[in-house]
């Protein structure tokens, strides 16, 4: 659905050169939420603005829908742009309309007729569950409402893809969880393919279904959202699924030393559940096979799309010969293993 | 002292009927150009819409050399001007003519000014959707600087009421000739207290008049 090839961006200013997006290539497929993280100023504003051409790109191409949007003439660009949704972090609703007039703004610009509009428009304020508030201005509003008027305004046009510009970022905790919840649901109701940017690996883990993590102009991991939280390859990454999934050992734990009696040692693994495997009574049956003893030090269990997904910190304690026994065991499982005090 | 009588009410009260149509008609005049070029010069800013330096940079200090000339000098360097406009250069519609060419550089700055307050937001969701240039000028900028805009017309319609005072002096009607020749020149102070007792009341109004319809728009976006 979109697809971006070699995507530089480099913002000349007196005396040096900043270079926003690095050879960045993309492809969203139609239907999928994709979420792009990164911290801020990692570029990733500055690639969902080049999408519907907010900003334009130095070099390289960007394909929305079969349409190369970079070598559309300004005319073509705005036609474009009426079938590329946006909404943003601070919902830039004009103050000047009221909720329903605000809604119709993107219909009036693509000169739907007033009828039509008029019915559109109170089709997707129940769309978002607005419809009693449409006299309202938005001043009168709470965040949550307003980014609801500009999901629906940004919908207006039935565009075939969604661009989310840290949409949730102004929200709390509860009204990020609700927002998030009507974009999973319009993408599911109209197969509507969404591409989101965030800091906020929650957002990620709540509805995406596949991440790219950017990181300095480039991105640095891309992968099925499961797949990036069980086994994240770059540092950058693993930082962001830290941030929801406590996976750093306090200090102490890691160096505390253990009386070891005769040839007892002590080991601190980490067990990764992916999926099915984190229903299964697993550390149990290894403490009964073989004779180690397990003592549990931490434990998180989440769901990411769905499936359950979580770690456990344990300390094996056993003759070395035994533990590399259940430690083969658990591999065995295709649990992914980390031993973190390995001697 | 004189004694008030009718002659001198009715003087007065023509005099500031006069006032009243100059600074109107010319307010007016003021912002049919005054108002496109504010929206040219935000627009043609760098990095604006319709980014264009020549354009920029030509209409801004064209703008600033007008409201650089004194208005008294402006008022006689306009005479010829005037007298191909409008058939005369003295009276009161004559004096619409200085009055407004004066203006109008002012209103293009208090224009620029208030449009440069909108969030850039607003005009990227705009884009976004797709809008032209010129919708984003009628359907975002200017609905959406409207209080400022007003409070701007209330600024203008000020400055123009102490301007027709001194294009009074040279002949241009209103308040300020009836101040000039009764109060000046004739020492007839009460004139002169009765002229300015007006000219106040007058601003006063304009400025309260502003205020209340920029409030209700305010109000009614809360």
């Amino acid at each position: 659905m979109i697809v971006i090839k070699n995507l530089t961006k480099i913002y000349t200013a007196p005396g040096q050169e900043i270079r926003a997006l690095d050879n960045v290539s993309l492809s969203v497929e139609r239907g999928e939420i994709f979420g792009i993280i990164g911290l801020s100023g990692a570029g990733k504003s500055t690639l969902v603005r080049c999408i519907n051409m907010l900003e334009k790109p130095t070099s390289g191409q960007i394909i929305v829908d079969g349409q190369d949007v970079t070598a559309l003439s300004s005319r073509e660009l705005r036609s474009a742009r009426q079938k590329i949704g946006m909404i943003f972090q601070h919902f830039n609703l004009l103050s000047s309309r009221t909720v329903f007039d605000n809604v119709m703004f993107p219909l009036e610009i693509a000169g739907v007729p007033r009828r039509e509009a008029v019915r559109r428009v109170q089709e997707l304020l129940e769309l978002v569950g607005l419809a009693d508030k449409a006299k309202a201005y938005p001043g009168q509003l709470s965040g949550g409402q307003k980014q609801r008027v500009g999901i629906a305004r940004a919908l207006a046009n039935g565009p075939k893809v969604l661009l989310s510009d840290e949409a949730t970022s102004a929200l709390d905790p509860q009204t990020t969880r609700s927002i998030l919840g009507l974009l999973k649901d319009i993408n599911r109701r109209l197969n509507l393919t969404i591409l989101l940017i965030t800091h906020d690996m929650s957002v990620i883990k709540e509805i995406c279904d596949r991440v790219a993590v950017i990181d300095n102009s480039r991105i640095v991991e891309v992968g099925d959202v499961l797949e990036v939280f069980s086994n994240p390859r770059t540092p950058t990454s693993r930082n962001f699924i830290n941030t929801v999934m406590n996976r750093d050992i306090p200090e102490e734990l890691l160096h505390r030393s253990r009386p070891v009696e005769g040839n007892t040692t002590a080991r601190l693994i980490r067990v990764t559940f992916v999926g099915e495997s984190a229903g299964e009574p697993v550390i149990s049956s290894m403490v009964q096979r073989y004779d180690v003893k397990a003592n549990i030090l931490y434990g998180n269990i989440d769901r990411i799309k769905g499936k359950p997904f979580g770690n456990l910190t344990l300390e094996l304690l056993g003759e070395p010969a035994l533990l590399e026994e259940a430690l083969n065991y658990l591999r065995g499982l295709n649990l992914e293993i980390e031993v973190l005090n390995g001697d | 002292m004189i004694e008030p009588n009718t002659w001198f009410v009715d003087k007065l009260l023509l005099a500031t009927w006069e006032t009243l149509y100059m600074v109107l008609i010319s307010t007016f005049f003021s912002y049919l150009f005054g108002l496109p070029l504010g929206v040219i010069l935000v627009t043609t800013s760098d990095g604006h819409i319709l980014e264009n330096r020549g354009v920029n940079r030509v209409l801004g200090a064209v703008v600033n050399a007008t409201r650089s000339i004194p208005f008294i000098i402006f008022l006689i360097l306009l005479i010829p001007l005037t007298r191909l406009i409008v058939g005369t250069s003295i009276g009161t519609v004559a004096s619409i003519v200085p009055l407004t060419l004066a203006a109008i550089p002012f209103v293009a700055r208090l224009v620029e000014t208030s449009l440069k307050e909108i969030d850039w937001g607003l005009i990227e969701a705009a884009l976004s959707m797709g809008a032209s240039a010129w919708q984003v000028i009628c359907k975002v900028l200017i609905p959406e600087a409207k209080p400022s805009l007003i409070l701007g017309v209330a600024i203008t319609a000020i400055s123009l009421v102490g301007y027709s005072a001194m294009a009074g002096i040279v002949g241009g009607g209103g308040l300020g000739t009836l101040a000039y020749y009764y109060g000046y020149q004739r020492y007839e102070t009460p004139v002169m207290w009765a002229t300015v007792i007006v000219l106040i009341i007058l601003v006063q109004g304009i400025q309260m008049l502003g205020d209340t319809l920029a409030a209700k728009v305010i109000n009614k976006r809360r």
